[in-house]
């Protein structure tokens, strides 16, 4: 089963943490610096399995990670699942927030880490892969989106209008801060489907 | 009003939303945990609030800051509070915060209960989902006990019948198939055997999928199904080798997946890209090869070089694998060029990790299949010692136990292994810089053990008892020392041994002065085992020191002290020693305490009463003859048994020298080795040294051969070269005796406790026939064993033969024991308690507050009463047991039930009743169905067509010594009468082919239509004022039990959980399955229970208190 999945940027801040197992959060943070420690140093042109994580499970396990410009997406997984099947789904993964967030880039995950986690609930269920294929992912998800805008109706309306003016009123804050190049490249792959 | 609302929507805008959040903490990056602090404090006023969206943000901000490391579970209260919304919105919310921080030991995860049900059965699909998913992710034992069945629902199936289940999603659509597969692989892994029926179901889906998720997991599945079933590999192949070659199936098997990622690469710019795929083949090519050399080790050797290449590949990972690899392609030849390969690497290695992993491996490399491919056991010593060079490693401990391993079992290498430990010793300054456990200090622990007990081969003993004194070793753990202070004793002695002959007694003197000043730094340890030791052999030193002065020779007797010489045990030892013949380790030693001595029943009986029969009178007196006799058989006794140290030579021999051992001839040390290395020793000279040894010896032989050759001339003249020599051409350097571990006398031989514990394949070896164990068996909320048995031809039998029935129900009883013997002590108990009921509830002709099955003619409950007194009447009942089981005269097919009836919380008019059905008998039984004659108010759920008296077909056969479980759903009109159901299963004996009829009687009492449901103090007492409940009591007199174990008992059998308990006096809850409630206030006062109830159906309450007072009767 998949044991943590974690996202976290070039710099090592964890962008979204999921675990299927039960850590303090204390342990939860050390796993992240660990893992971020292991996978950071490692150069581009190497392998995408690494090893030796002491602090989840330990020698059955294995951190399988892709490194997408500024993010990390690490799975860390026991000896249950195949290397190269969990590859394909970090791949799905990115793709599907690809299309979520129409061009996503890690701003997108820093602001929306709740939907994030929405769309990889549909994705993974408490460690098990649920649904490989992206369309119906997508569906799903759009699905609940809209139950979410139906349910907000008239009350929700001034909301969403305040929080776009928020947004207006701070210049400081555009969408390529400071960061080069945030968009997350995903090459398009006709033959996963 | 509707201005409040209004005005709440205005102010939620203002809110800090998730967004403004983060946005304030990239801002606030100099001071962010502060900035956080005064986040946190918004929050908390947010909470208090009673708008829900107000708390859901609230929530929402909390999951963000658990990711950062917060600890938020303060909030797990409101969390639920947001999890119970009723809009999907905040519903989601709170299950991502409840999935993100609710473990175990959050209480309030009870609470949950009720929601997560009432979201399961939601018609709103995505609530299910999101609820499902929460659930995976904070699921405790409680929690999936309580929920198991609404899960079932869920998947409509039960899921010990998961294949069932699984036949089912294989119709629908291909996202649940490939979370079944998903899901039964994970099953699977743990316990192959279940599913290997369903291997043609997965073959079929194998070849027919086109989901490349679906495939790998089937192939994993696979994977872990074929060691069990041989034949299922041959299949295999064709589809397999059908599916790597398929053009349009991108499989994603390594092969095809290269094809996959090839095309992927490029898509990309630069070409470094395709590098990655080539380092992820090669990694995936030698995760396979460590594959592949389990079972074709041949094949894998080849490629040696190409994996020792890997060893030296920049990638960290791919290094792990090869070095998996490399355990299994070393050979007598090879070994020492792979390990100094791997010395190099140990030396350049950054990272602990790898060096620690590179540490092992060495270790592993060179142990492997007990020293077998090591030819030189001075190269391994000195490869230890240099390993201990190593910083920060963790496995001192490993070194250590080597290097006693290696001095004690291989005799000729003492002297040289002394020498090298003496070396270690005086250097230990450079070791005990690191005393973290399991340190590299470790390896002084072994060093000074192999000192003091081999200290014979020591040159200068008196240099190493100093530096095994010197104060600096106080740093040491206290195992460390205690090890040093006894070996220290052991130095003394040789020392004092060497001085005997000597006129000059100073340096016998100067060396108990030394002890004698050193010691009491040891004596002051805070550890017990160092300071006992200490000042025990201080003391001795000390008079010794005394005897020197007068000149007495005393090293004889101090050398006595340490005399002997420990053999090595197989670590198998013990488990070999064969049971002698007649002793049977399940035998009770004493006489069982007798099965009416219930703890609840009577506890103080055990401390007030004292059984006449137990009090033996201490003093016998006993005559010289029974002496005698007595004498001779605990000689006997001894003698056959294999833990008495016997005065027989073959014990003796630890202590003097073995004849044995004498008679292996122990060759001539090569002395082109240099025994004595000056400073640490250099593994690297051996290796060369060996290489020569190695060229002398071959040219040697080929001198002989060609000698031979000419001899025989004629002969097969084709080796024209002896080619590379073989394994077996290399002989060791010096004939190394490696000492036999030692096994016990006439241990037994087995093949069994060879596996290494490590092998991945050994969860493989699970007994799937044998019964779950109680620990993997699903919760059932209550159950009795009860004997149902009986064929009605044995009925008619017993009717005849009345005496003879208290004896047969006792040995059915002893059956029931047996058959748990294995599970541990508490369940035995429960057990008891619940025969113990049983027998009360027959004597009071009624039966027990809940459920009751199996047809007990009146008659029959006549004989159970007496019964009931036999078994007051103690041990000597169960003497006759084991005969009377051998008369039972018929092809018994005994089968008893265990049942268990529950409400089902989704339909208020649905009861469902598991059944167990046990096969008691030796033959196979098969066609049994199941039926119950309806009565007015309760049917039995058949299939759509069958009749109102069809049966129910059991869907299962039941091989003998087997038990399985049914399920039959019910449909209950009226919940507010207890009732009674007769019916009657019928099977076939396979082997007499004939049809036989069972009898019995379900009884469905009112508890079994409560179902416990957590509840507030808040809302019961609300409940309790809302004045709808009409009100009903009940006294119980004459109970003494604690009364925690009275509010349990009432919790246990009638399904009530306790809201608030305040001294004696508790308050109670509990809902039927049509939504009444039932409130309780139990008062307890000198043995009187008093039970205040409410309901709203009063007809229920008087009956589930007439229960509750059966169950109190009956203890």
């Amino acid at each position: 089963m998949i044991k943590a999945i974690l996202i976290f940027n070039n710099h090592g801040k964890p962008r979204l943490s999921k675990f299927y197992e039960h850590y303090s959060e204390d342990t939860e943070q050390q796993i992240i610096r660990e893992t971020f420690h292991l996978v950071s140093k490692r150069d581009e042109n190497v392998c995408n399995f690494l090893e030796g994580g002491m602090l989840i499970g330990g020698s059955d396990n294995k951190l399988i990670y892709r490194h997408y410009a500024t993010l990390y997406f690490v799975f860390c997984v026991d000896s249950s699942e195949s290397e190269l099947g969990i590859l394909d789904l970090i791949q799905v993964f990115v793709e599907t927030l690809d299309k979520c967030f129409e061009n996503v880039c890690e701003l997108d995950l820093i602001f929306h880490v709740d939907k994030v986690h929405n769309i990889l609930a549909e994705m993974v269920m408490g460690g098990m892969v649920l649904e490989t294929n992206m369309n119906e992912i997508i569906t799903q998800v759009d699905a609940q989106n809209k139950m979410e805008k139906s349910e907000a109706g008239i009350a929700g309306a001034p909301a969403r209008a305040v929080s776009a003016v928020k947004n207006m009123n701070l210049p400081e804050m555009p969408r390529n801060i400071n960061i080069g190049d945030i968009s997350i490249k995903v090459p398009n792959l006709p033959s996963f489907k | 009003m509707a201005l409040k609302i209004v005005k709440g929507s205005i102010d939620r805008m203002f809110d800090k939303n998730l967004q403004d959040l983060v946005r304030g903490i990239r801002n606030h990056k100099e001071d962010e945990a502060k900035y956080i602090s005064t986040c946190i404090d918004e929050i908390k006023q947010e909470l208090k609030q009673d708008n829900i969206a107000v708390k859901a943000n609230a929530v929402c901000k909390l999951t963000y800051l658990q990711m950062l490391g917060y600890d938020v579970s303060w909030a797990a209260f409101n969390i639920v509070e947001v999890m119970s919304s009723s809009k999907f919105t905040y519903k989601r919310i709170g299950y991502l915060a409840a999935s993100q921080c609710f473990h175990e030991s959050t209480d309030v995860i009870m609470l949950t209960t009720n929601q997560i049900r009432k979201d399961l059965s939601s018609p709103n699909q995505y609530d299910t989902g999101v609820a499902l998913t929460g659930l995976s992710c904070f699921v405790t034992p409680d929690l999936a006990r309580d929920l198991a069945n609404d899960i079932m629902t869920l998947v409509s199936s039960h899921s010990r019948a998961l294949s069932v289940s699984f036949v089912r999603f294989i119709r629908q659509s291909l996202g649940v198939q490939s979370a079944a597969v998903n899901v039964i692989c994970e099953l699977a892994r743990r316990n192959p055997k279940n599913y290997l029926s369903l291997a043609p179901l997965f073959f079929k889906l194998m070849t027919s999928s086109t989901n490349n998720w679906v495939l790998i997991k089937i192939i994993k599945l696979f994977g872990a199904l074929t060691p069990l079933e041989p034949r299922l590999g041959k299949k295999l192949i064709e589809p397999l080798t059908n599916l790597i070659h398929s053009s349009d199936s991108e499989l994603i098997v390594p092969l095809s997946c290269i094809a996959v990622l090839i095309s992927l690469s490029s898509g990309m710019p630069n070409h470094s890209a395709s590098h990655v795929v080539c380092v992820i083949v090669k990694y995936l090519g030698l995760l396979a090869m460590s594959k592949i050399l389990k079972t074709h080790p041949k094949s894998v050797q080849s490629h040696k070089d190409l994996i020792l290449q890997c060893l030296d590949d920049k990638d960290e990972s791919i290094r792990l694998r090869a070095l998996d690899l490399l355990y299994g392609m070393v050979s007598k030849k090879n070994l020492m060029e792979i390990v100094k390969k791997l010395m190099l690497h140990v030396d350049k290695a950054e990272g602990t990790t790898y060096r620690d992993e590179l540490l092992t491996k060495i270790i592993d490399i060179c142990s492997q299949s007990n020293y077998q491919y090591i030819t030189n056991f001075e190269w391994y010593i000195s490869i230890l010692v240099e390993l201990t060079r190593l910083e920060g490693t963790r496995h001192g401990h490993l070194i250590a136990s080597q290097m006693l391993d290696v001095a004690i079992r291989v005799k000729a290498i003492r002297a040289f292994a002394v020498a090298q430990m003496a070396t270690l010793l005086d250097n230990a300054h450079l070791l005990t810089g690191n005393t973290q456990r399991n340190g590299i200090c470790e390896v002084l622990y072994a060093a000074a053990w192999i000192c003091g007990e081999f200290s014979e081969h020591l040159e200068n003993p008196l240099q190493t008892l100093e530096a095994m004194l010197r104060p600096k070793v106080a740093t040491l753990p206290g195992h460390i020392q205690a090890v040093y202070v006894q070996n220290a004793a052991k130095l003394f002695a040789t020392v004092l041994r060497s001085q005997e002959g000597n006129t000059d007694s100073t340096t016998a003197q100067e060396t108990s002065q030394l002890m004698i000043d050193r010691l009491p730094l040891f004596v002051q340890s805070a550890n017990l085992e160092v300071q006992e030791r200490a000042s025990c052999i201080l003391q001795l030193v000390k008079y010794i020191q005394k005897l020197q002065q007068k000149d007495v020779e005393v090293a004889e007797e101090v050398s006595a002290l340490f005399a002997g010489e420990l053999n090595p045990v197989a670590p198998k030892a013990q488990k070999k020693v064969p049971v002698p013949e007649g002793l049977d380790l399940d035998a009770w030693i004493n006489e069982p305490p007798s099965e009416s001595e219930s703890e609840d029943e009577k506890p103080k009986a055990i401390f007030t009463k004292e059984e006449p029969k137990h009090s033996r009178p201490r003093h016998t007196e006993v005559d010289e003859k029974e002496l005698a006799r007595r004498r001779e058989a605990r000689k006997q006794e001894q003698a056959n048994n294999p833990f008495y140290i016997k005065a027989s030579p073959s014990s003796q021999k630890v202590y003097q020298e073995t004849p044995g051992v004498e008679h292996i001839p122990v060759v001539q040390i090569d002395l082109s080795v240099p025994l004595k290395v000056p400073g640490l020793p250099m593994s690297d000279q051996y290796v060369k040294l060996e290489e020569e040894r190695r060229q002398k010896e071959r040219a040697e032989k080929k001198k002989k051969e060609k000698k031979k050759r000419k001899e025989k001339r004629s002969g097969r003249g084709k080796k024209h070269d002896s080619g590379p020599e073989s394994e077996e051409d290399i002989t060791p350097a010096h004939m190394v005796d490696i000492v036999t571990e030692e096994m016990p006398e006439n241990a037994l031989p087995s093949d069994d406790d060879d596996k290494d514990p490590n092998d991945p394949h050994k969860a493989l070896d699970i007994d799937l026939d044998k019964p779950l164990a109680d620990s993997e068996k699903l919760p059932v909320r209550s159950h009795r064993p009860t004997e149902a048995p009986k064929s009605p031809a044995e009925d008619g039998d017993t009717e005849s033969a009345a005496p003879q029935e208290p004896k047969k129900k006792s040995s059915k009883e002893k059956k029931e024991k047996k058959k748990d013997k294995d599970k541990d002590r508490k369940v035995r108990l429960k057990e008891k308690h619940f025969q113990h009921l049983n027998m009360k509830s027959s004597k009071h002709k009624k039966k027990k507050q809940k459920k009751e099955k199996e047809e007990k003619e009146k008659k029959k409950k006549k004989k159970h009463h007496h019964h009931h007194h036999h078994s007051d009447g103690g041990g000597e009942e169960s003497v006759q047991n084991g005969t009377v089981e051998e008369e039972e005269p018929l092809p018994v097919s005994l089968c008893a039930c265990v049942c268990d009836i529950q409400g089902n919380l989704q339909d208020g008019s649905q009861v469902v009743v598991s059944v167990i059905f046990e096969n008691k008998c030796n033959s196979f039984l098969k066609s049994m169905e199941f039926n119950v004659l309806d009565s007015l108010n309760s049917k039995l759920q058949r299939p759509e067509g069958a009749g109102p008296h069809d049966g129910l077909t059991v869907p299962f056969q039941l091989p003998p010594g087997v038990s399985n479980e049914a399920r039959f759903v019910f449909t209950v009109q009226s919940i507010v009468m207890p009732q009674k159901l007769k019916g009657t299963l019928t099977f076939i004996v396979k082997d007499s082919s004939t049809h036989e009829k069972l009898d019995f009687k379900l009884h469905f009492t009112c508890t079994s239509y409560l179902i416990t449901t957590p509840c507030y103090s808040d809302a019961f007492a609300k409940l309790l004022e809302s004045g709808d409940l009409k009100g009903s009591s009940v006294r119980l007199e004459g109970v003494n039990m604690p009364f925690h174990h009275l509010l349990a008992r009432i919790c246990f059998h009638h399904h009530f959980s306790v809201v608030e308990r305040i001294d004696s006096c508790a308050s109670m809850y509990s809902r039927s399955i049509q939504g009444h409630h039932v409130c309780l206030l139990v008062k307890t006062a000198d043995q009187t229970v008093s039970i205040d109830a409410k309901c709203d159906e009063p007809s229920l309450l008087g009956n589930v208190l007439d229960e509750i007072k059966q169950t109190f009767s009956q203890c």
